[in-house]
């Protein structure tokens, strides 16, 4: 999850009210000297509504020089970017006739078809010229070609489900199959992080939608039970019909695999379907390219509806939905984009026939596993650099998308212009793509990166990171530690005499309570012998004998505690010479840190040192933490029963 | 009697009041008089606050057991997510083996080919695929990527560019897939709140559109000007709010539902009257109505500035994919950010775009193609008025030509399989390759169902003539119990 300091969370919003207060003082100054330019006319409300207006107008036009870069080539590895100028305060941009050659890491394309492909092109220029861009048809009237059901059968093979549908749009995909699948009185559940095509179809169908936290299974299963028990369809109040829920296998503003396995489990035990989108994930994860289901080891069986696009991997347009041969043959009767809609363009479906082909090796070579394990190790590697540079890295292993957290608004165009300007091309994303303070930079790794492309978009990043300040996180880990260790010190030796004041504090009221327990005794003794003359001898007597009796009590609960207060001020001596003994070692640490700075010779040295030093000094902290843990309780202890001595005392 | 009850009503409340009043007549308290109905007051204030500081009574709430959930879990059954498949289900389209221009193989058979809206006769043009051949070679299929992320290539902003300046327009924005476009734009600007007036025909994707839109969505009889002017007339009279929420009409220009055309001049007359604004969807019209392919704008004289927002599909005339909205700079800036259609998927493959640029150079260089679809039109409009049991209820130039039963059978379900043996025969006798209207279950549209035939300017006389001799032939037979 994402990692934010209420310190970043208010210099973010502080950089939004920034915008806002001088936006909003534009508007007024526009208002007052502009009256007559108006956009509206008269009589009607404005058309654009006022809050998404102001913010492309005041806040989006200001830096959308860095978003919708128009580019003059293939999306591959390199890509060239047509530089834009604006001649009214970048209002509006104009290509220039120049363009410069840069580093992609913004582009879905994860297998590297993107670019021409010695396989795939000539297949897709002859199904062109065949078949013609289009057949200007829906897939139920003359939009069905030859190749539209090979290539159902492929892909309905290739994730291991027994039937598939294609359609020409991947977010049509998702927005036209819910609906038809649920309906009035069913319930969807989705996740909090779901794309904007899933939160469009949910609201299409009509069910009720409920979201469970990005990616968290128990919540989920809360959800579940909770709905299934006391969950009713509005206006007849009966229990749900069904319930849906909705995951994607890599979250594409996150770079996060769904946790599959565990969600599988929870619908299975309360018999919620599960729709899967592999958008980003199928054919870029996975040992032959089939998904998460393969890398996080999810039979496809268990998973009811299996959804995709063409977009990323495959390098073509459009999605399919793979699924059992009967909800098939329902979405081929029902789902309007089967109906209405022109089918997937039988080029973009040679593409992807092709590219599958590659993938499984049926091509003839084994240039889909090299892909594969180029993809992967890519990945790996420059999300393990970006990491060890000190950015928040959002993302698992294995995941060619990862976020690199930026927070402030402002750093988004910093970011994008000066990566620009050294060449590589990132893409920055925020709201309303993100949540407001959560503004991003992400990187997709491609297949047809090759090791010094990676290396030079690292050390770019590095160096534009360091320039807008987005390493939040202090660099290399040894010293890091050191730093951290330091700081943890500061914190103990609080603690530690915030314990010697608790403990001190005891002791006083210790002895005040031993004072007062000590008072009344002598009070009635005075009174019992003041009162001997007194016929009622007898009563007084016995008063006196409770009284004792109370006295010896408190005397035994008194010694214990005291006993107690002892054991607690040794363990604090105990914890003073730990913290002493700290002190020393990371004085040692330090020396050894600057002294490995001063002499790089010795720097490898000093750093295997440190790591000893560390070790050692990680014990003792264990140590320091048992004994406080134990000190604590003690106190707590005497506290405890020195409060309640005062509350229950006879008098 | 009653004059005996009231005496001793009146003698029991003169001896209340007197023996309330009776032993503290004379009390003065801080120089108020402490009498009867004082008293009273005052217990009645002791008691209501009495009763306000009493816990109020609630049935004391058990929650269930962490067993009883699971049994209630247990117990729960949902329905499947698919209903059981019946037969009608299990029809498969034909399956085409080449390009589906004029002619097209089915089966290994060469067919005539009307059910594809390919109007300008525009596919299998050497032009257009030798632009998306080096398109292909330079850009590769796919962009990889959404407009705002590296996915905007140049062809796109070209053809932009190119649609706007058609079209007269300030400017206009791609959408990667025809059937996106309309229901992305109208939740762009349309927000819970406003106010949608819409003809009752429209099609699906407009339908998804105003859903998503959360707007108030007022329906009006199809094609009908005087239940449009009524409609507007009735939300707008005596409401001062109106002034204040965005009010929209939308319409289709061809509808493809019915092939009626909807009356611009007159709507637009209306919007003005009523400060409503213009919502079309041109996807059958652009590149077929008026003397150069503009539109149905250019069609009825009416500038195109007067209609707010225009879109289409280019799947249709342009022989390609994708779509296109048009309109001021303002309207398209806004859905650059705010168009969930636009914004959150992949652009639309490059190749696509250079069709489409490529498309209405062709267009722009060769009107006479539009001539052509004409005399098609009218030519099958001829051939067609003599067909026993159908009836052309399509509009003279619509290039979809929409025949209705005259006689329905009840059902638009046992309407759809009466046609549908029609265009299953004539295929399979004849090589007429035409179809019905589908209905999906999302579908709110209740306008009767019909066969479409979609002209192209590239049929030829022949083509035309079989198409009408083969329908007349095979509705003779199968309509006989249904003249």
């Amino acid at each position: 999850m994402v990692r934010l300091t209420y310190l970043t969370a208010l210099t973010t919003l502080l950089g939004y009210v920034v915008f806002f207060v001088f936006g909003f003082l534009r508007d007024l100054f526009r208002e007052l000297f502009d009256w007559s330019k108006s956009d509206d006319l008269r009589g009607y409300a404005p058309i654009c509504p006022p809050f998404e207006d102001f913010y492309t107008r005041r806040i989006y036009h200001r830096i959308q020089d860095c978003f919708a870069r128009p580019i003059a080539s293939a999306p591959d590895a390199w890509i060239d970017v047509v530089e834009r100028y604006s001649n009214d305060n970048n209002k509006t941009l104009h290509r220039s006739s120049t363009a410069s050659r840069c580093l992609n890491l913004g582009s879905y394309n994860y297998l590297g078809f993107a670019a021409g492909d010695e396989y795939c092109t000539p297949r897709v220029i002859e199904s062109l010229k065949k078949y013609a861009p289009t057949a200007c048809s829906a897939r139920a009237d003359a939009g069905t070609t030859r190749l539209h059901v090979e290539l159902e059968e492929l892909i309905a093979r290739f994730v291991g489900k027994p039937a598939a549908i294609t359609f020409g749009m991947g977010y049509v995909t998702n927005s036209s199959i819910i609906p038809v699948l649920v309906g009035e009185g069913g319930l969807i559940i989705s996740d909090s992080f779901n794309h904007n095509s899933i939160v469009s179809g949910a609201r299409a169908s009509g069910a009720t939608v409920h979201v469970f936290r990005h990616n968290s299974p128990s919540h989920l299963e809360e959800v579940l039970r909770e709905q299934i028990v006391k969950g009713r369809q509005p206006g007849t109040h009966r229990p749900w019909r069904k319930i849906l829920v909705i995951v994607e296998g890599i979250y594409s503003m996150e770079g996060e695999f769904c946790k599959l396995p565990e969600i599988v489990a929870i619908c299975k035990k309360y018999k919620a379907y599960i729709y899967l989108d592999e958008a980003h994930s199928i054919g870029a994860v996975g040992k032959s390219g089939r998904g998460v289901c393969e890398l996080l080891g999810v039979d496809p069986a268990d998973i009811d509806i299996m959804m995709g696009t063409f977009t990323k991997s495959f390098g073509s347009c459009g999605g399919y939905i793979a699924a059992s041969e009967e909800i098939i043959r329902y979405l081929k009767h029902a789902c309007p984009a089967h109906l209405y809609a022109t089918s997937m363009s039988p080029a973009a479906v040679q593409q992807v026939i092709s590219a599958i082909k590659v993938v499984l090796g049926e091509d003839g070579s084994n240039r889909g596993a090299k892909k594969l394990a180029q993809i992967r190790e890519g990945s790996n590697y420059f999300r393990s650099e970006l990491k060890k540079m000190g950015f928040v890295v959002l993302g698992d292993n294995d995941s060619p998308v990862m976020a690199i957290m930026l927070y402030n608004l402002a750093k988004l165009p910093a970011f994008s212009r000066a990566c620009l300007r050294q060449n590589v091309a990132v893409v920055t994303v925020g709201y309303p793509a993100t949540p407001v303070l959560l503004a991003r930079a992400r990187i997709c790794i491609s297949a047809s990166h090759t090791r010094e492309d990676l290396n030079k978009g690292l050390k770019v990043i590095s160096e534009v990171g360091g320039l807008v300040g987005a390493k939040c996180l202090p660099a290399e880990p040894e010293k890091t530690a050191a730093v951290d260790k330091l700081k943890r010190l500061k914190t103990w030796r609080k603690v530690s005499s915030i314990m010697f004041a608790a403990a001190f504090t005891a002791v006083i009221i210790c002895s005040v309570v031993a004072a007062v327990v000590a008072a009344p005794p002598v009070a009635a003794a005075l009174a019992a012998a003041a009162s001997i003359p007194i016929p009622a001898g007898k009563w007084i007597d016995s008063l006196l004998k409770g009284y004792q009796d109370a006295l010896e009590r408190q005397k035994g609960i008194l010694n214990s505690m005291r006993v107690g207060t002892d054991l607690t001020l040794k363990d604090l001596d105990i914890i003073q010479v730990l913290v002493d003994k700290l002190e020393i070692q990371i004085h040692s640490l330090l020396d050894a840190s600057d002294f490995s700075l001063r002499d790089e010779d010795a720097v490898r040295f000093g750093i295997e040192e440190i790591r000893k030093k560390l070790e050692e000094f990680m014990k003792s902290v264990d140590s320091l933490d048992q004994q406080a843990d134990r000190c604590n309780r003690d106190i707590r202890r005497a506290r405890t029963v020195v409060l309640q001595k005062i509350i229950r005392h006879p008098n | 009697m009653a004059s005996a009850v009231m005496n001793m009503t009146t003698a029991a409340l003169d001896w209340v009041s007197v023996a309330f009043d009776a032993p503290l007549a004379r009390a003065v308290v801080f120089g108020v008089h402490i009498d009867g109905h004082l008293v009273v007051e005052v217990l009645l204030v002791a008691v209501i606050l009495f009763q306000l500081t009493r816990k109020s009574y609630k049935p004391p709430k058990k929650p269930l057991t962490e067993k009883e959930i699971d049994d209630l879990c247990e117990e729960w059954v949902p329905e499947p997510l698919h209903p059981s498949i019946s037969e009608d289900m299990k029809a498969e389209p034909p399956t085409l083996e080449s390009a589906a221009g004029p002619h097209t193989i089915i089966d290994g058979k060469e067919v005539v080919n009307f059910a594809s809206a390919n109007y300008l006769g525009l596919i299998g043009n050497e032009k257009i695929i030798d632009s998306c051949v080096s398109s292909l070679e330079k850009y590769g299929v796919g962009s990889c990527g959404p407009r705002g992320f590296y996915g905007t290539i140049d062809v796109h902003l070209d053809c932009e560019e190119r649609i706007a300046k058609f079209m007269g327009t300030p400017d206009s924005i791609l959408y990667s897939y025809g059937i996106s476009t309309i229901f992305s734009v109208i939740p762009a600007f349309c927000k819970k709140g406003d106010i949608i007036v819409a003809d009752e025909g429209v099609h699906w994707g407009v339908q998804n559109g105003l859903h998503l839109s959360r707007s108030t969505v007022v329906y009006f009889k199809h094609n009908d000007m005087k239940s449009l002017e009524n409609t507007l007339e009735k939300l707008t009279r005596g409401n001062k709010q109106a002034e204040k929420i965005r009010r929209y009409i939308v319409v289709e220009a061809v509808y493809q539902n019915s092939g009626q055309i909807a009356p611009l001049d007159e709507i637009v007359q209306l919007k003005e009257k009523y400060h409503f604004r213009v919502i079309l969807d041109e996807s059958h019209s652009f590149g077929v109505l008026g003397n150069s392919g503009r539109g149905l704008a250019e069609y009825y004289g009416v500038p195109v500035e007067k209609i707010d927002i225009i879109t289409a599909g280019m799947g249709n005339a342009l022989a390609t994919d994708g779509g296109f909205c048009t309109g001021s700079v303002r309207v398209v800036d806004h859905q650059r950010l705010s168009s969930s259609g636009y914004v959150f998927s992949a652009s639309l493959p490059p190749f696509l775009a250079s069709a489409a640029v490529s498309a209405v150079n062709y267009l722009e260089g060769n009107p006479s193609v539009l001539t052509s679809l004409r005399s098609n039109i009218a030519l099958l409009w001829k051939g067609l008025s003599d067909v026993p049991g159908l009836t052309i209820g399509s509009h003279p130039l619509s290039p979809i030509v929409f025949l209705k039963l005259k006689k329905s059978t009840g059902s638009s379900k046992g309407d759809l399989e009466l046609l549908n043996n029609i265009a299953d025969r004539m295929l399979k006798e004849d090589s007429v390759f035409i179809v019905s209207t589908k209905r999906s279950v999302l579908d709110k549209c209740r306008l009767p169902v019909g066969i479409r035939l979609f002209v192209s300017a590239g049929h030829s006389e022949s083509d035309i003539r079989k198409v009408s001799d083969s329908l007349r032939r095979v509705a003779t037979t199968t309509l006989a119990e249904h003249l």
